[in-house]
């Protein structure tokens, strides 16, 4: 069963005088479980898409549908709640809050969700011991490597138990060594939990654990690959 | 945990947040000193005149009041007195003879109001006795003395053991003088009393205009405590609600006596709350400036809040709490260091002997002592809040404001 279709996406930035077109009636469908990439060059349409499928932002034209709730219909505070819910996110700076430690910032979300301390607790531990810092739990981001600190994301993406992550270009900024520690854990915790991972991401690494890569041109899909048995 | 970040928030940027505490603290230690200092120069006016002027209360018989003429004195003075004295609260009642005179030395003369009073009866209602600079006050031993204020001995050059000249209407109409031989001089903190009041003894000043010693157109009331003025009051006007409804007497508070000094206490309260509106109105525009400043460099961190699930209302909080944690700690620093300065010269006082000249002629000591009322506290610190809260709205709002997926684009 598809947890995300997206039913001809246009997407129109109007901020300067001539119109910016970055999606041009995007379809596609995401199945549980699924660890996507989507590639493309820079100004494809990558972000935009991502932002949409994630609920950041609205299609010009077109509707999203997550499990059956078209999210054009919802309201601000009501795709908000939504977004606390049931989408996880990784960001290219990885955007902790910087005044909280590695697990205060897998907790935060866990309480936006009103999770009760003890349970927060508790489980904030479990997942850094999943990603591997669970010994840096108490630092702060500015105490941490990019790549821990990207670990830490992960841990807080997955902390509310999502539908599924979405994870922008999260590889950009590490050396070798520590994307291949991430794609590992997210490859793992896709494996472990079934959780749906969706990449915007130029890296070939990536691409070459993604089990289905969605080629984007122009705001367009021009390619469409699923790679069965990674 | 938004109260932990909004806490932990403040200290990011430590440099600015110092820049606001200390702009908040200086502003209320200047708002309270201020308060402290005028309600000061306010207490001390106050209990100057209490204690050396018109005492807590006064009776007289009405029609002294409007004329002024020692013919219209109280009736049954001494049934009256002690009346009063067996109310608990009062500490001394004294039945004195005011009149006005005419006082002459050998050089100049000059118009004054002359007192004849009981010294023993006097020490109680009045603290004269302790601001005798030469000389000593008035006792039953010498003859005929008179003690008069530093000021009109140096307008009239006159000096200890000299005789001052005084002339009076006595009871038959007829002008007539007599001489007082002066035995102390005193200064009060109010020139201008001291150069117009002149105090005998009433049994000397009773010869001198032919009414009875036991007679008297002034009852003076000093009560054991300060602020017990209004109950004194109260239990006055029910004792002789008899005598003044067919007015045979009139009772006065010291406010009545000197509208003056009531008026004056109103305006410094109001000064006060003037002085501490504008401090935090500067304060607020400072602390829009700083949390607008710290909106602006957060929005990828706001836009990143949002995009988690943040809702608006504790978006709108955090700020609201940064901005509150941001006041409070500004403010009780301020108020830790007024509580010290205050207490300071609320024991020392604080001198301004420059101006002492100035200060002495409109009735004010030279060397005031703070006071703060609890209250005036307790109000700086709610309306910091209160500003602290109106001036975060405009910051809450532009953060409100934000897309998350143009606030997290900006740096992406």
């Amino acid at each position: 069963m598809s947890i995300i279709e997206a039913i001809g996406i246009y997407k129109t930035y109007q901020e300067t005088k001539v119109p910016v077109n970055a999606l041009n009636g995007v379809d596609l469908k995401i199945e549980e479980g699924e660890f996507t990439a989507i590639v493309g060059p820079s100004g494809s349409g990558k972000t935009t898409l991502l932002n949409i499928l994630g609920g950041l932002d609205l299609p010009t034209k077109g509707d999203i549908l997550i499990e059956n709730t078209n999210l054009k219909t919802l309201g601000s505070r009501q795709l908000i709640d939504f977004r606390l819910h049931n989408i996880g996110f990784v960001f290219q700076a990885y955007n902790l809050i910087p005044v909280l430690t590695a697990k205060e910032n897998t907790e935060f979300i866990m309480e936006l969700q009103k999770i009760p301390k003890k349970e927060r607790s508790k489980k904030a531990m479990e997942l850094l011991e999943a990603v591997g810092i669970a010994d840096k739990a108490n630092h702060k981001p500015g105490q941490l490597s990019g790549g821990q600190q990207q670990r830490v994301a992960v841990a807080r993406a997955l902390a509310s138990k999502p539908r599924f992550i979405i994870a922008d270009e999260p590889t950009a900024n590490l050396d070798s060594r520590s994307t291949n520690e991430l794609l590992e854990i997210m490859a793992e915790m896709n494996r472990k939990y079934h959780s749906t991972f969706i990449f915007a991401t130029h890296d070939q690494r990536v691409m070459d654990k993604a089990h289905r890569i969605v080629t984007i041109d122009d705001g367009k899909i021009i390619g469409d690959e699923t790679f069965e048995g990674r | 945990m938004l109260t932990a970040i909004a806490w932990r928030n403040l200290w990011r940027n430590k440099l600015r947040s110092t820049v606001i505490f200390t702009s908040i603290a200086v502003g209320i230690i200047g708002a309270v000193v201020s308060d402290g200092f005028m309600s000061g120069m306010t207490d001390q006016r106050v209990n100057s005149a209490i204690a050396n002027e018109v005492s807590d209360i006064q009776v007289h018989n009405p029609s002294f009041l409007l004329n002024g003429e020692i013919q219209y004195q109280i009736p049954h003075a001494g049934h009256t007195m002690r009346k009063i004295e067996s109310i608990p609260q009062v500490k001394g009642v004294s039945l004195r003879m005011r009149i006005q005179a005419m006082a002459a030395s050998a050089n100049a003369g000059a118009g004054i109001t002359l007192y004849g009073v009981n010294p023993a009866a006097e020490r109680k209602v009045s603290d004269l006795y302790k601001h005798i600079i030469q000389g000593k006050y008035l006792s039953s031993k010498d003859k005929i003395p008179a003690i008069l204020g530093q000021k009109l001995a140096h307008k009239l050059n006159l000096d200890l053991g000299d005789k001052l000249i005084v002339t009076v209407t006595d009871s038959t109409g007829t002008i007539t003088s007599g001489a007082f031989q002066i035995t102390g001089i005193y200064k009060t903190a109010n020139d201008r009393f001291d150069e117009a009041n002149v105090f005998v003894r009433k049994k000397d000043l009773s010869a001198l205009i032919g009414y009875p010693v036991k007679s008297g157109d002034e009852i003076a009331i000093r009560l054991k405590a300060n602020g017990q003025t209004p109950v004194v009051m109260k239990k006055l006007q029910h004792i002789f609600q008899k005598e003044i409804s067919s007015k045979q007497i009139v009772i006065q508070s010291w406010d009545q006596i000197q509208p003056l000094l009531k008026s004056m206490i109103a305006m410094m309260n109001y000064f006060s709350y003037i002085f501490l509106v504008i401090i935090l109105a500067a304060l607020a525009f400072a602390i829009i400036n700083t949390m607008l400043m710290a909106v602006m460099e957060r929005t990828r961190e706001i836009g990143m809040l949002m995009a988690l699930g943040m809702n608006k209302r504790k978006i709108f909080s955090l700020i609201m709490l940064e901005t509150i944690f941001l006041s409070v700690v500004g403010a009780v620093l301020g108020l830790i260091i007024s509580i010290f300065i205050i207490n300071h010269y609320a024991t020392y006082g604080f001198e301004l002997s420059s101006v002492a000249r100035g200060l002495n002629y409109i009735g004010y000591s030279s060397r005031i002592f703070f006071r703060v009322n609890t209250n005036f506290y307790i109000t700086s610190i709610i309306l910091v809040v209160v500003v602290a809260v109106m001036s975060s709205i405009s910051p809450a709002l532009k953060a409100l404001k934000l897309q998350p997926a143009t606030a997290i684009r900006d740096i992406q």
